[in-house]
C-alpha cells in the first residue's frame, strides 16, 4: 500500500493549493479586464475596401485564450501531466484550430470583391 | 481459493486487474479522459463556428440582440464558475493529500456553485421568456422594429437604431444560438452536477482518500472543461458588441 503511495507521488507531481490561488486570482482579474475592456471602443483596422477588422473581439478572444491556457495547464495539470497527454492535447487543438481556420476562410473568402 | 487470490493481488482494491500498475492505471485514463474532452471540443466547435459566421453575415442584428443580455448575471455567473473551478482544483489536492473532510467540503463548495450558477441561468432564461426572445411561433421582434418599445434596453444602448424587418428577423438566428450554446453548457452543468452528487457521497464513505484519485481527478478535468467553454461563451455572447 505504502509502497504504491510512494509510486503514486514519485509519477504525479502534487500542484499545491498556492499555485491553484494564484491561477484563480488571475483569472478573476482577467474576467474583470475583458469587462471593462469590453466598454471600450478599441478601434478597427481597415485592411482593404470592405474588409475591416475590429479589435474589441480580437481582444477579448485574446483574454479568453489566455485564461484557458491557464486552466488547462495548472487546474488540469497538463503542465506536470506525461509527454503522452501532452501530446494529445496539443494535437487535438490544433485539428480544432485547422478545422475552424480552414471554415472561416472558406466562409470569408468565398465572395472575395463581391461585397 | 478466496486466500489464494487474495494473495495473488498484492495492489489496492481500486486498481483494475488488467492494469500493471497505479501509474498505468491512472496515465491510461487520464488519457481517455482527454480524448473524449478533444470531442467535447469538436462538438462545441462546431456551434462556435456557426455563431462565427452568422455574426459575420448579419452583424447589426447580432449586435442588437446581443444588448439584451446582461452583463452583470453574466459576469457574476463567470465569477462562480471560476471559483468553482478552484474549489473543483482543491478537492483533487485534498483526495491527493487524503484528507476527508477537505474533500467533501471541497465538492459540496463545487456542488453548490454549479447549482448557484444554474440558478443565475434561469433567471436570465425567465427574463427571454417573458420578452418572447425565445425562437419558435411567440417570437417577438419588437424590441428590435421598436428600440423604444424597450425601455430598459433603449436606456441602455440609446444608440440602437430600429432595425428593417429582414434584419430584425435574424436576432431570432442569434437567440436560436444563444440558446443552443448556453443550453448545452448548460446541461452539461446539469450532468456534471449530478455526478458530484455521487462523488459527495462516496467521498463520504471514504472512497477517495486511501489514494484512489482516479475518480476526482478525472472529474476534474470534465469540470474544467465545462469552465472552459463558459469562458469563451461569455466574451463571445455577452461583450464583444458592447461599447
Amino acid at each position: 500500500m505504502s509502497n504504491q503511495q510512494e509510486m503514486y507521488e514519485q509519477e504525479h507531481h502534487i500542484v499545491s493549493p498556492m499555485i491553484y490561488l494564484t491561477i484563480l486570482g488571475a483569472l478573476l482579474v482577467a474576467t474583470g479586464l475583458t469587462v471593462w475592456a469590453s466598454y471600450i471602443d478599441l478601434g478597427e483596422w481597415h485592411i482593404a475596401p470592405g474588409v475591416t477588422l475590429f479589435w474589441n473581439p480580437v481582444v477579448a478572444l485574446a483574454i479568453a485564450c489566455s485564461k484557458a491556457i491557464l486552466v488547462v495547464l495548472f487546474f488540469m495539470h497538463v503542465k506536470y501531466s506525461t509527454k503522452l497527454t501532452k501530446l494529445t492535447v496539443i494535437s487535438g487543438f490544433f485539428v480544432f484550430l485547422t478545422l475552424i481556420g480552414l471554415t472561416l476562410s472558406d466562409y470569408l473568402s468565398r465572395a472575395w470583391g463581391r461585397w | 481459493m478466496n486466500e489464494v487470490q487474495a494473495e495473488a493481488h498484492e495492489h489496492p482494491a481500486y486498481q483494475r486487474h488488467h492494469f500493471e500498475t497505479i501509474a498505468q492505471q491512472f496515465d491510461a485514463t487520464n488519457f481517455a479522459m482527454w480524448l473524449f474532452l478533444l470531442t467535447e471540443v469538436m462538438f462545441f466547435g462546431g456551434l462556435f463556428t456557426a455563431y462565427l459566421i452568422m455574426r459575420n453575415w448579419y452583424y447589426p442584428a447580432f449586435v442588437e440582440a446581443s444588448h439584451q443580455l446582461n452583463i452583470g448575471w453574466g459576469t457574476a455567473n463567470t465569477g462562480v464558475l471560476i471559483v468553482s473551478s478552484f474549489t473543483m482544483a482543491m478537492s483533487v489536492w485534498n483526495a491527493q493529500m487524503r484528507r476527508k473532510k477537505g474533500l467533501v467540503a471541497c465538492l459540496l463548495l463545487t456542488f453548490v456553485l454549479g447549482l448557484v450558477f444554474l440558478g443565475i441561468k434561469s433567471i436570465e432564461y425567465t427574463e427571454k421568456y417573458e420578452k418572447h426572445h425565445i425562437p419558435g411561433f411567440h417570437y417577438s421582434m419588437s424590441s428590435f422594429l421598436d428600440p423604444a418599445s424597450d425601455p430598459e434596453v433603449h436606456n441602455a444602448y440609446p444608440e440602437d437604431k430600429p432595425l428593417q424587418l429582414d434584419m430584425a428577423r435574424h436576432t431570432e438566428l442569434y437567440f436560436f444560438l444563444y440558446f443552443a450554446m448556453t443550453g448545452m453548457h448548460a446541461l452539461h452543468m446539469i450532468i456534471g452536477i449530478g455526478i458530484l452528487a455521487y462523488l459527495i457521497v462516496r467521498a463520504q464513505a471514504g472512497d477517495f482518500t486511501t489514494g484512489h484519485v482516479t475518480y476526482i481527478e478525472n472529474f476534474g478535468l470534465y469540470w474544467h472543461f465545462v469552465d472552459i467553454i463558459w469562458i469563451f461563451l461569455f466574451p463571445l455572447l455577452y461583450l464583444i458588441s458592447r461599447h
